[in-house]
């Protein structure tokens, strides 16, 4: 779910939902619909905006019985801390770690590495999967599997891998990086970007050893339904919950 | 009734007392001794490093109090892993309710956090029958022993929980655990005498 002031954005488009945008309500729809975890991303740019985020995280954690990461705007220890503390169980950090990577460390330190999440956005350009910052806008010289190796060994305890060029597509998610991920790293990974339909979970359970995918618009506009994806991998022998 | 969290500084109390809101308890977060000893159920949760949990525990003799508690204690995650004997997480000593178990980080070769829904296996005591996965996440696990009620492989079984006359520990978070976790809630505030 993206953030912005308090109110989730892009489009969500449920039938028996009071208010669609407010992001407890939905975080309690997925929740008793059978969704594994929840991700949250701030991408408020206002100081006055990241309390509302606070604000926000206290709200999902009374209402939700499953885990939560939170991430967006992360830039210190302190700002971990208040989303913890409010009830988050994971934070996930990315151009703030590409332009501090000592801020993983930092992190890891203090509340452990299961709590921190890497989130990497990359694009495949000359036979290479290069790291992208600030929301997919700034492209750095970082390689994707070296950047993801030197977040683990800082005390990343996740990596969530979004492919920007399966992102928004809905034809799959990224087999080829996410199974060399997966090979690189010995930390859990979300695959994240590209998903239209239910056979792309199969698949990317099936062709790679990643432990999470991740879907937004497939969820939010109902064309999937968690109930039925769930049924259907499990139909299909994939170790689901 | 008196349901006290124990708050000495380790980890995300707000989400357990959340739901033991859900379930209608409004729970007191105290490291008061008093306070504690007074409360007719106990729970003892934990994230973060084993080593720095231990000696906030010590600040406060939480360390010699908890051990002595008659009424129910739950003990999650990293409280779980502080009521066994050590841990190698620092090397340090633990409160030793579970006595004789040692707690060991997973092989290198794992993906380590183990962290996700798993299933529990073989459950008995404050456990028994239930069987839906409940989430983990964690580093760190005590191996299977006389106090185990409820496994989990990975890929070798380890202690999901354990149970020692009033003390029950779990590895797994009961209040991240959707129905199955509040249901382990329920029958935990069901103890209280």
């Amino acid at each position: 779910m993206d953030i912005k002031d308090g109110r989730t954005v892009k489009g969500i488009n449920f039938e028996g939902l009071i208010d669609a945008g407010d992001p407890v309500s939905l975080a309690k729809y997925y929740s008793e619909n059978g969704a594994d975890e929840l991700v949250f991303l701030d991408i408020t740019a206002t100081l006055e905006g990241r309390k509302t985020m606070v604000e926000m995280v206290r709200k999902v954690a009374r209402e939700i019985n499953i885990p939560f990461t939170v991430g967006g705007g992360i830039s210190s220890v302190e700002d971990a801390f208040n989303l913890l503390n409010n009830g988050a169980d994971k934070i996930s950090v990315n151009s703030s770690a590409i332009k501090n990577p000592s801020l993983i460390k930092d992190l890891s330190n203090r509340f452990g590495n299961q709590c921190v999440v890497l989130a990497i956005d990359a694009k495949f350009i000359d036979a290479k999967w290069i790291v992208f910052q600030a929301g997919g806008r700034i492209q750095t010289d970082l390689d994707l599997f070296e950047w993801a190796k030197e977040g683990v060994n800082l005390g990343a305890g996740e990596i969530l891998f979004t492919s920007m060029d399966n992102d928004g597509t809905k034809s799959g998610f990224a087999i080829d990086p996410l199974y060399k991920l997966a090979k690189c790293v010995n930390v859990p990974i979300i695959a994240s970007g590209g998903c239209g339909k239910v056979e792309h979970f199969k698949e990317v359970f099936e062709q790679t050893n990643v432990d999470a995918a991740l879907a937004a618009s497939v969820f939010h506009f109902g064309e999937i339904e968690i109930p039925a994806l769930k049924n259907y991998l499990k139909t299909n022998n994939i170790d689901i919950r | 009734m008196k349901l006290t969290i124990i708050n000495y500084g380790a980890g995300n109390v707000f989400s357990v007392k959340s739901a033991f809101q859900r379930l209608g308890i409004e729970p007191t977060l105290s490291n008061d001794l008093n306070e504690i000893r007074s409360s007719d159920l106990v729970v003892f949760p934990g994230v973060g490093h084993a080593e720095t949990a231990m000696s906030q525990l010590k600040e406060s003799g939480l360390d010699l109090l908890i051990p002595d508690l008659k009424q129910p204690v739950l003990g999650v995650c990293l409280g779980m892993q502080m009521m066994c004997e050590s841990s190698e997480e620092g090397d340090v000593k633990g409160l030793n309710i579970f006595e004789s178990v040692r707690v060991k980080r997973f092989d290198d070769e794992l993906k380590v956090p183990h962290m996700g829904w798993n299933e529990i296996l073989e459950t008995k005591g404050i456990l028994n029958g239930l069987i839906d996965p409940v989430y983990f996440i964690h580093s760190y696990f005590a191996p299977i022993n006389e106090y185990t009620i409820a496994e989990t492989n990975y890929p070798t079984a380890f202690s999901a929980a354990m149970e020692k006359v009033n003390f029950i520990g779990c590895q797994f978070h009961p209040e991240k655990s959707g129905e199955v976790g509040e249901e382990i809630l329920k029958r935990f505030l069901s103890l209280r005498k």
